[in-house]
C-alpha cells in the first residue's frame, strides 16, 4: 500500500506564542515545528504500513528550510520524502497550494493520501479536500480512526455531536485529526538514518497539469486587503456595587450583546 | 461570464436530521446587511432530502428567497453529494457571495465547492463587509468596489487579517458559528421556493456511510462552548462550583477553570483555560474568582465578550474584561443565575 502525507512546517503557536513589547506576534523568537494534525496523519499512514505493507512519502510545499520537517518524518518512519519549493510558488492561499501540491501529487503512485485536517497557522482545513477536489478523488475529513479493508478504507468521521462510518474507494484523501493517535517520538537511528536520505527536491518544472496562471501570489484568488497584529483588548468598565444592582447590571450587558 | 455579471447574496441552510442549524439563520441575518449595501437579494440554499417544508423558516429569519435542492442522496451529509448541489446551485444562478457557516460539514464543503467552481474561500470569518479593495486608492491600481470584504484571525488568534476576492466569483466564506446576529423573526413569513436539481450523479467520488453514530460526549470540549463559566481560586472550594454550573446550566454554558483550580484539584485538566490548557474564543467568557495572570488570559482574551466578577479591585482580570464587578461572587452568582432563569422563563 502506498500512501502519501503532506505535512506542514508552521510556527509553534500553542503555549509558546512569544510576543515583542508593543504586543505584536515576535515570529523570529518562536521556534518551528511539524504541524499536529498533520502529524497524527504521519503516525497513522506508519502504522498503516505497519499493518499492511507498503511505503510511506512525506511531501511538503514550502521554503528550502522546510528540509527539516520532511527529515523528521522520515525519522518516525516514513520512507521518502519530498520538498515542492520555488519562488514562483510563493504567496499562494489555499487554492493555488492545493493547486500545487495535486500537481506534486499526479508524479506519484498512491493508494492513500493523508493530510491533516488544518495548519495552526492558517486554521482554514481547505487544502486537503481542494487538494482531493483537484485530483477528483474522494475526500474523507476529520478522521478519528482508519481502517483498511481490501481496496477500501473505513474512517471515523467526526461531526459536532456524532460520527460517520464512511467506506470509501482507494485512491482517496483522508484529513487527520490530532486526535487520531499519540504521534510516536524520532529514535536515535532514525535521526541519523533521516539524515542520510536523499530528500527530492522539485520545482515548478515537476508540477504535472498544472497552468502557471494557478499558482502562487498570482495565481491566488483570494488577496489580502490588510493584515495586522492584533490589537489587544484593553480594559472595560469596571462597578462596584451591590450584589443586587450588579446583577442588574451584568443582565442589562447579556440583554446588549443578544446572549440572552 | 464577467465578475460584474453575479448578483446576488446566497446563503447555505444546512440541516441535520431535518433540523437547520443555528448558524444558518445567522448568514441570513448577515447575508441581509450585505445584501442592502450591494442593492441584492438575500437567497438560502437549502440542501437535503424531504426538506422543503424548512423553507419558511429560512423566510421568517429574512431570506427573500430559497432554492431547494431535494434528492435521495442528499438525505444524509456526503461531501460529493452536496457539492455537486452547491456547484450546481451556483453554476445555474451565479450569485456574487455565497457564505456557509465554519461546522464541521461547512468546512468540508466550502472547500470542495470552491476549488469544483475555481473560485477563492475564506475560512471562519469573524466579520463581512462590502467595501473597496485595495481598501485604499493607489495610484495606477485599478480600485473596485463593492467587493466582500473578509476579516477573519489567523495565527492561533494573534493576527487579523481581511480578505478580498476581487478577480472570481462568487466570492466564499465560511462563517463563524455565533459570530453574527440573526435577523428578528418575522413569524408566519412564506418563502418564496424555487426548487432546483442539478442532478446528483453517483461517481467515484461517493463514499457509503455504513454507521451514523451520536454519541454524547462524556465532557464537554470547552474549546466548543459558546459560553463559559470559569472559576478560579476564588470560588475557594470544589463544592462551591455548584454555583458556577448552576449559572452555566442557566446559560447554556458550559464550566471551565484557571489552572490554580487543577492543581487544587478541583476540576480535571481537560477544563483548564489558558497557556498550559486550552485555549478559547467563546462569546461570552465569565472569570469568576479568577485573578488573571498572564497564563491565563493568553488563553481566553480573544473571547468575544468577557465578564468579570472578583473582590480583588486591583486583580489583572479586569485589565481584559468588558465588564468588571468588583463584588463577592457568592453573592452575586446566585442571584445571576436565578435572574437569567426568570427572564428566560418569561421570554418562552
Amino acid at each position: 500500500m502506498k500512501i502519501v502525507v503532506c505535512i506542514k512546517q508552521v510556527p509553534d503557536t500553542k503555549g509558546g506564542v512569544v510576543f515583542n513589547p508593543d504586543g505584536t506576534l515576535n515570529r523570529a523568537a518562536m521556534l518551528t515545528i511539524m504541524n499536529p494534525d498533520d502529524k497524527a496523519g504521519l503516525e497513522a499512514a506508519i502504522r498503516l504500513k505497519e499493518q499492511y505493507g507498503g511505503e510511506v512519502t512525506a511531501v511538503t510545499m514550502g521554503l528550502p528550510k522546510a528540509d527539516d520537517v520532511l527529515r523528521e518524518a522520515m525519522a518516525m518512519g516514513a520512507d521518502n520524502g519530498v520538498l515542492v519549493t520555488d519562488r514562483v510558488l510563493g504567496g499562494a492561499d489555499t487554492w493555488a497550494t492545493s493547486t500545487t501540491i495535486a500537481g506534486a501529487l499526479r508524479n506519484l503512485d498512491f493508494d492513500l493520501v493523508i493530510t491533516g485536517r488544518q495548519a495552526i497557522d492558517g486554521d482554514t482545513a481547505q487544502v486537503g479536500p481542494q487538494i482531493a477536489e483537484h485530483l477528483g478523488i474522494p475526500v474523507i475529513s476529520y478522521a478519528e480512526d482508519i481502517k483498511v479493508d481490501g481496496d477500501y478504507v473505513i474512517v471515523k468521521r467526526q461531526y459536532d455531536d456524532r460520527f460517520h462510518e464512511l467506506k470509501a474507494k482507494m485512491p482517496c484523501l483522508i484529513t487527520a485529526l490530532s486526535e487520531l493517535n499519540e504521534p510516536r517520538y524520532m529514535t536515535p537511528g532514525g535521526i541519523f538514518d533521516a539524515y542520510d536520505k536523499e530528500v527530492k527536491v522539485w520545482g515548478r518544472a515537476d508540477l504535472k497539469d498544472v497552468l502557471d496562471e494557478n499558482l502562487g501570489l498570482k495565481g491566488s484568488p483570494t488577496k489580502i486587503a490588510k493584515a495586522s497584529d492584533k490589537v489587544r483588548k484593553g480594559a472595560g468598565e469596571k462597578v462596584t456595587l451591590d450584589p443586587m444592582e450588579s446583577v442588574n447590571y451584568i443582565m442589562s450587558k447579556l440583554e446588549e450583546k443578544h446572549i440572552i | 461570464m464577467a465578475v460584474e455579471d453575479y448578483k446576488g447574496v446566497f446563503t447555505f441552510a444546512e440541516q441535520v436530521d431535518h433540523k437547520i442549524t443555528g448558524v444558518s439563520f445567522e448568514l441570513i441575518g448577515k447575508g441581509k446587511e450585505l445584501a442592502k449595501d450591494l442593492g441584492v437579494d438575500v437567497t438560502a440554499v437549502l440542501i437535503g432530502y424531504n426538506v422543503k417544508d424548512l423553507a419558511d423558516s429560512l423566510a421568517e429569519y429574512g431570506a427573500d428567497h430559497v432554492i431547494v435542492v431535494d434528492d435521495k442522496e442528499l438525505d444524509v451529509y456526503r461531501t460529493e453529494a452536496y457539492a455537486q448541489a452547491l456547484a450546481g446551485v451556483i453554476d445555474e444562478y451565479k450569485p456574487e457571495i455565497v457564505l456557509v457557516g465554519a461546522t464541521p460539514i461547512g468546512r468540508d464543503l466550502g472547500p470542495t465547492v470552491s476549488a469544483r467552481v475555481a473560485t477563492g474561500l475564506t475560512a471562519d470569518c469573524t466579520k463581512l463587509d462590502i467595501g473597496d479593495f485595495p481598501l485604499e486608492a493607489k495610484e495606477g491600481v485599478e480600485q473596485k468596489h463593492n467587493q466582500l470584504l473578509m476579516t477573519r484571525p489567523a495565527f492561533g488568534g494573534n493576527t487579523i487579517a481581511t480578505i478580498a476576492c476581487p478577480d472570481n466569483r462568487p466570492q466564499m466564506a465560511t462563517v463563524r458559528p455565533g459570530v453574527m446576529i440573526k435577523a428578528d423573526i418575522k413569524k408566519g413569513a412564506k418563502a418564496d421556493i424555487i426548487e432546483f436539481n442539478p442532478g446528483i450523479k453517483v461517481n467515484n467520488k461517493f463514499v457509503e456511510i455504513l454507521n451514523v453514530v451520536k454519541a454524547a460526549k462524556n465532557t464537554a470540549d470547552i474549546m466548543d462552548a459558546k459560553i463559559l463559566v470559569s472559576g478560579g481560586r476564588g470560588v475557594c472550594s470544589p463544592e462551591n462550583f455548584k454555583i458556577l454550573s448552576d449559572l452555566a446550566e442557566a446559560l447554556g454554558g458550559t464550566v471551565s477553570c484557571s489552572r490554580a483550580v487543577v492543581d487544587s484539584g478541583w476540576r480535571p485538566k481537560d477544563l483548564q483555560v489558558g497557556q498550559t490548557g486550552k485555549t478559547v474564543r467563546p462569546a461570552l467568557y465569565f472569570a469568576i474568582g479568577i485573578s488573571g495572570a498572564i497564563q491565563h488570559v493568553a488563553g481566553m482574551e480573544d473571547s468575544d465578550v468577557i465578564i468579570a466578577i472578583n473582590k480583588d479591585e486591583t486583580a489583572p482580570i479586569f485589565d481584559v474584561a468588558d465588564y468588571g464587578i468588583v463584588g463577592d461572587l457568592n453573592k452575586i452568582v446566585p442571584e445571576l443565575t436565578k435572574a437569567i432563569k426568570e427572564y428566560k422563563a418569561a421570554k418562552i
